[in-house]
């Protein structure tokens, strides 16, 4: 475990100060930069090339701290968990061609999770548009369904309005990526023109406030709620609505569940919380959510994963739908009683109109006996071989509280929803809706530069790991204090659970008894590993890494007998869940 | 002690059809598709027509036609979308069509509305006195002769093409083009490029 002399600590006295942004523009490359130094952009994630390269020369003399990373879809990833994490657009820079489609996959995650992210791409040259010239692709064509919207620049004296444009849309309204391919010719172009401050369209509808009416009727139905419940999405988070969300639950003594990107929206030790919902969500969650009669649903976009089969999804139930996309409405479940406008604003003109709390002791009640009834638990035949769930519980206790997790995808990314305990929006930074392997190890990164003094942990599977491991590089070379624990099964392990469940164990393609030993790859890249076999070695082996002043690698070698429950097979009815292999067999 | 098992759980009595809206558990289960004529007011600027056939495909909404053509301000295009969809399908096509960037107005158009579409329909030319006769009866003309075809344009709605080229059938058809539906609404109402309506 030694430390690599190559790399040397960076000394902060050392650090040349900047100079503190572009002075003057002269050419469509300067321009661009001052319009994201104009929008705040404090920190770009990229990777170098021939038809982004004006951008990058204006970026010498910028006040912007470019991160250079291994691979453009790390660059994608780290700059959305920066906007999830800081609540900004996050700037993901890639040159045209492969750069603009290796950006492709983090776009693409961004507009599932509906991250504000902005992708600036290089392109060719006007003149060779078109004519399939070296690294030229369709890079807006590419991105036109994955983004919330995307310019092509073709003027100088307009590229730097573009990006404000890009910039505003991304933030404003439903978040989500947008993207700037950017010609050689115009950024290098000559152009005096400052860009205009971000300014969102006027085509684009940015709803605050819902219909009054619409929030009087729906108050109603809430009041007259004999099992009323409140689903927290993603939505909440975006808009900052959480402490009001909290606020209402309290009053109203309401039941909370969230969704997966809600996790943090409400905290998850208040007797109000009965967890997760969804696939694999809590017992008490999809018991609740299966027999209310009032659904609260803010800021979500009912995902398959939440609902399994829609037609048993809260099927007695009104829902009152508060959402800032009007598109998101009855698209998957329909709104009884619409409420469009942003969460934070529509929460409060609902806790304005409510006159009375529902009544529903007898409700509450009987959420508690769920609660009770299917707690989140796994087997523990003395621990051995070491259990992952296990491995997140005690990070968990030992984390600062409102530590950050980020994770890759599979089943550790469900260990890490499920046994880790949420209590603060923007704590959880996952790929929730397109669901990237290769997410966890540039999402930390980008999570630790957007809030370098909250301790970040990411849980990554084998498989995802290996799919961003060259990101450990950046992570060193910038000295982050990130921990890593790969809850290593030599598997891609969600894979092989359902091909155990339905496909009567034809393992095929699952199984990685070749992954190479993690910890030593770790120091290869100059971070500290570890490796972590035994139940009893946990706790020490997470303070080890937890101290170690810089990225750390904890290589968990689980169970790989593990699987995640309790579970709602695809398209399947919340409320039979399956809490063990042989209730699969039941439903 | 774990709680009940799956067949043992609390259950409720509703039910909700595939497109999620609630349902009476004994009733008929889904919405049919019905043709719906949409209207969009957009931006005049590259890409536009891609960005909104790029929306529907993707989508997997059912397009029956789509025209497009500049309007009396040179800056915008109108065009006209025939959709079959069941209704959730209608609504959340006209939902998603507004949140593209240079869609400034979408609306339905009543059924009622003024319809046209195009059609060039050329055949064998070795009876064209009989060619123009049938032409007549749709309205419509002989726009090119030869010594081998001739060509006729029919303007008119899409019940009324489809019976003149069912009625040109007798000649023997070399070719077929249609321009899919170009539609107003009747009387003076007019799509407003200042106001965005919003409904859910
Ligand atoms: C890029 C990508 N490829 C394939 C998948 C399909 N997939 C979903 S989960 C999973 C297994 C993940 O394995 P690992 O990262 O080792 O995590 P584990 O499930 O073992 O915890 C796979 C292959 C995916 N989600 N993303």
């Amino acid at each position: 475990m030694s430390e690599r002399a190559s790399i040397p600590k960076r000394d902060p006295e050392e650090v040349p100060e900047r100079e503190n942004g572009i002075e003057e523009v002269t050419t469509g490359s300067q321009s661009v930069i001052a319009a994201l130094e104009q929008a705040g952009v404090e920190h770009a994630f990229g990777v170098q090339g021939g038809a982004i390269m004006p951008v990058y020369d204006a970026l010498y003399d910028s006040s912007i701290n470019h991160i250079t990373m291994a691979h453009e879809q790390g660059a994608a990833h780290a700059a959305d968990a920066y906007g999830i994490v800081t609540g900004e657009p996050g700037l993901a820079m890639a040159t045209s061609g492969p750069g603009a489609t290796n950006l492709v996959t983090g776009i693409a995650d961004a507009a599932m999770d509906s991250d504000p992210l902005i992708a600036l791409t290089g392109q060719v040259a006007t003149d060779f548009v078109g004519n399939d010239a070296f690294q030229e692709t369709d890079t807006t064509g590419i991105t036109m369904p994955i983004t919330k919207q995307n310019y092509f620049a073709d003027h100088s004296d307009t590229v730097g309005d573009d990006v404000s444009e890009a910039f505003a849309l991304a933030e404003k309204g439903r978040q989500g990526p947008t993207l700037v391919d950017l010609p050689k010719d115009i950024t290098k172009g000559e152009t005096d023109q400052w860009p205009n401050p971000p300014k969102t369209p006027e085509t684009h509808d940015e709803p605050v406030e819902a219909d009054e009416s619409a929030v009087e009727a729906a108050v109603t139905a809430l009041e007259d709620a004999e099992r009323p419940l409140i689903l927290s999405g993603g939505g909440v988070v975006k808009s900052e609505a959480s402490e009001e969300l909290r606020s209402f639950a309290h009053e109203q003594e309401i039941p909370v569940i969230t969704t997966m990107p809600g996790l943090g929206t409400f905290p998850e030790t208040d007797d109000l919380s009965l967890g997760m919902a969804g696939m694999h969500g809590t017992g008490a969650a999809n018991m609740a959510v299966t027999n209310c009669d009032v659904l609260l649903g803010v800021g979500t976009r009912f995902d398959d994963r939440l609902t399994g089969g829609v037609d048993t999804f809260a099927p007695d139930a009104d829902i009152i739908h508060v959402e800032i996309d009007p598109a998101e409405i009855s698209k998957n479940i329909e709104a009884d009683y619409p409420l469009v406008g942003d969460a934070k604003r529509v929460l409060e003109q609902i806790d304005d109109a409510m006159t009375d709390a529902p009544e529903a002791d007898q409700w509450r009640e009987q959420c508690q006996i769920w609660t009770e009834e299917y707690p989140l638990t796994y087997e523990t035949p003395d621990d051995e071989p070491l259990k992952p769930q296990y491995v997140v519980e005690t990070f968990d206790e030992l984390a600062d509280d409102d530590a950050i997790v980020t994770t890759g995808v599979g089943q550790h990314q469900m260990w890490a929803a499920q046994f880790w305990t949420y209590e603060y929006p923007r704590t959880w930074v996952s790929s929730n809706g397109l669901g990237t392997m290769g997410y966890g190890v540039p999402s930390a990164i980008g999570a630790k530069i957007g809030a370098p003094d909250t301790e970040v942990v990411a849980f990554d599977g084998d498989g995802s790991f290996l799919m961003t491991i060259q990101e450990l590089s950046v992570a060193v070379r910038e000295n982050l204090d990130i921990t890593y624990v790969v809850l290593n099964n030599e598997a891609i392990g969600m894979v092989r659970q359902w091909q155990d469940g339905f496909y009567e164990g034809r393992r095929m393609a699952s199984e990685y008894p070749w992954v190479p030993e993690f910890d030593k790859l770790a120091e290869a890249f100059g971070a500290r590993g570890f490796r972590l076999e035994e139940p009893e070695d946990v706790e020490e082996t997470i303070q080890a890494a937890r101290e170690y002043d810089g990225p750390a690698v904890i290589d968990a070698i689980i169970d790989p007998a593990e699987n995640v429950f309790p579970m709602v097979p695809s398209g399947g009815d919340n409320g039979l869940f399956a809490l063990n292999e042989q209730h699969l067999e039941m439903i | 002690m774990p709680g009940p098992a799956p067949d043992q759980r609390m259950r409720p009595e509703g039910r909700r059809n595939t497109q999620g809206i609630r349902i009476d558990p004994e009733a008929e289960a889904t919405h049919e598709p019905r043709m719906a004529v949409l209207s969009a007011l957009v931006k005049h600027e590259p890409g536009v027509l891609s960005e909104v056939s790029s929306l529907f495909s993707r989508r997997q909404f059912n397009i029956e036609s789509l025209t497009v053509g500049p309007t009396q301000d040179g800056d915008t295009a109108r065009m006209t979308i025939v959709i079959e969809e069941p209704e959730p399908g209608v609504q959340q096509a006209k939902k998603q069509l507004r949140k593209l960037i240079p869609v400034i107005d979408v609306e339905e158009l009543e059924s009622a509305a003024m319809r046209r579409e195009l059609a060039l329909i050329k055949v064998a030319g070795d009876r064209p006195g009989d060619v123009q006769a049938v032409a007549e009866m749709y309205g419509g003309d002989a726009v090119d002769a030869s010594k081998d075809a001739v060509t006729v344009e029919i303007t008119g709605s899409k019940q009324k093409i489809d019976a003149a080229i069912e009625a040109f059938e007798q000649f023997d058809v070399l070719e077929i083009v249609r321009t899919g539906a170009a539609a107003l609404e009747r009387g003076s109402k007019t799509m407003d490029s200042t106001t965005m309506e919003s409904d859910n």
